[in-house]
């Protein structure tokens, strides 16, 4: 039980072992706040569609499981969506486009269609919690990196420092992010964390 | 005119779909080993991209706004998307063999591409007209196009390349990716 929490953390990454779910990665990982917000929304996403389809696998037919999974996950990402642009319009701003696009989040689909659906849900909700939180963590690793070198220093709510140079505003441009990404992948395959 | 030109220069250029946004980069690292492949998806991904836009178009303006449920957008669009690729593929499947075989194998990983929502959620929130959502998706196809095949030409160097032993593979892709993104920064200048 506790092992479907801790896989998705490091064993089964989604982002740095899977691969999955790059583009969110990428594009908002440009400051620590997006990365939690970003975080905080898939997990939720995660959670409740893993919970459903869970609950529903005994009755959802086969042939149609693809789109009865994108259903109930889009319909969740509506939730974010609204919530987002109720309590949280700034962050909203800044994720933009890219909170409907966490309905196709191949994560989502993917722990949808290889875990949740064949597991109960105790296990389905242990497993999303773990994989939520390994993607959560990465995004905010990278975006630490980004952000400290791009802006110049960390601030996380408001609360944080500034570095005493000019920032190399390269790291938080598109080019920035597939460095990172690019660096950090061959450094954990170097200290044999990932093959 | 001017502005369908200058909305198909955007989205192909200077927010170059791929290299600006990160949209669709599944099939980017996944298919863009050799050229033949990448293109085959590019053009994939294009018609699906300009056919989705002007459906998703055509359902927001006569059955979203009339009926003032815009909210339902993400749960419609996705619907619609993933109904009509499948849709094109069992179209394709009947009507032409050699088609099939070329295209084929990418339509289904093409519903879960970001791409396409991406396109069609762009259209419906900055507001563009039928014709400007054409010419934003066929400016946005051509781009993801171009970007496919300039990324699996280096990349077909890059396997006859002496790469270090832990960097081999989707690291050194994603600096190759980094160094193609860098140049094509300089398509900002462009005044539109």
């Amino acid at each position: 039980m506790i092992k479907d929490f801790t896989n998705g953390i490091v064993k089964v990454n989604p982002i740095f072992v899977l691969a999955l779910g790059l583009c969110p990665t990428l594009a908002i990982s440009t400051s620590i706040d997006n990365a939690i917000g970003m975080g905080a929304s898939v997990i939720f996403v995660l959670l409740f569609s893993n919970l459903i389809i869970s609950l529903l696998r005994n009755v959802i037919p086969k042939e149609v499981r693809i789109p009865c999974f994108i259903v109930i996950i889009a319909t969740f990402v509506t939730i974010v969506s609204f919530a987002l642009q109720a309590y949280l319009p700034a962050l909203n701003e800044s994720l933009g486009i890219y909170v409907p696009l966490i309905t196709v989040n191949c994560i989502i689909l993917g722990r949808a269609e290889a875990f949740a659906s064949k597991n109960p849900v105790s296990r389905s909700v242990l497993d999303a919690l773990g994989i939520g939180l390994g993607f959560t963590l990465s995004l905010i690793m990278i975006s630490i990196i980004r952000e400290l070198l791009g802006s110049g220093g960390i601030s996380v709510f408001g609360y944080g420092f500034t570095l005493p140079f000019s920032p190399a505003t390269f790291f938080i441009m598109p080019a920035g992010a597939f460095l990172v990404m690019g660096l950090l992948l061959g450094l954990f395959k170097k200290v044999g964390v990932i093959r | 005119m001017n502005e369908l030109l200058a909305l198909f220069i955007k989205y192909a250029l200077v927010n170059n779909f791929i290299l600006a946004m990160f949209l669709g980069l599944c099939p980017f690292f996944g298919v863009s080993k050799r050229l033949g492949d990448a293109l085959s998806m590019g053009i994939a991904v294009t018609f699906v991209m300009l056919s989705a836009s002007v459906i998703t178009w055509l359902i927001a303006h006569f059955l979203l706004i009339p009926f003032n449920v815009q909210y339902m957008e993400i749960v419609v669009f996705i619907l619609v998307i993933a109904s009509f690729v499948q849709l094109i593929e069992m179209f394709i499947r009947k009507t032409s063999v050699s088609l099939y075989r070329a295209l084929g194998i990418y339509l289904p990983l093409i519903t879960t591409n970001c791409a396409i929502l991406g396109i069609a959620e762009i259209n419906f929130r900055e507001g563009f007209s039928l014709l400007g959502s054409v010419a934003s998706s066929l400016g946005a196809g051509v781009g993801f196009i171009l970007a496919l095949a300039i990324m699996s030409g280096m990349r077909e160097r890059l396997e006859i390349s002496d790469v270090p032993e832990s960097f081999e593979g989707l690291p050194i892709a994603f600096i190759t990716a980094s160094l193609l993104s860098l140049s094509f920064i300089v398509f900002r200048g462009i005044g539109l």
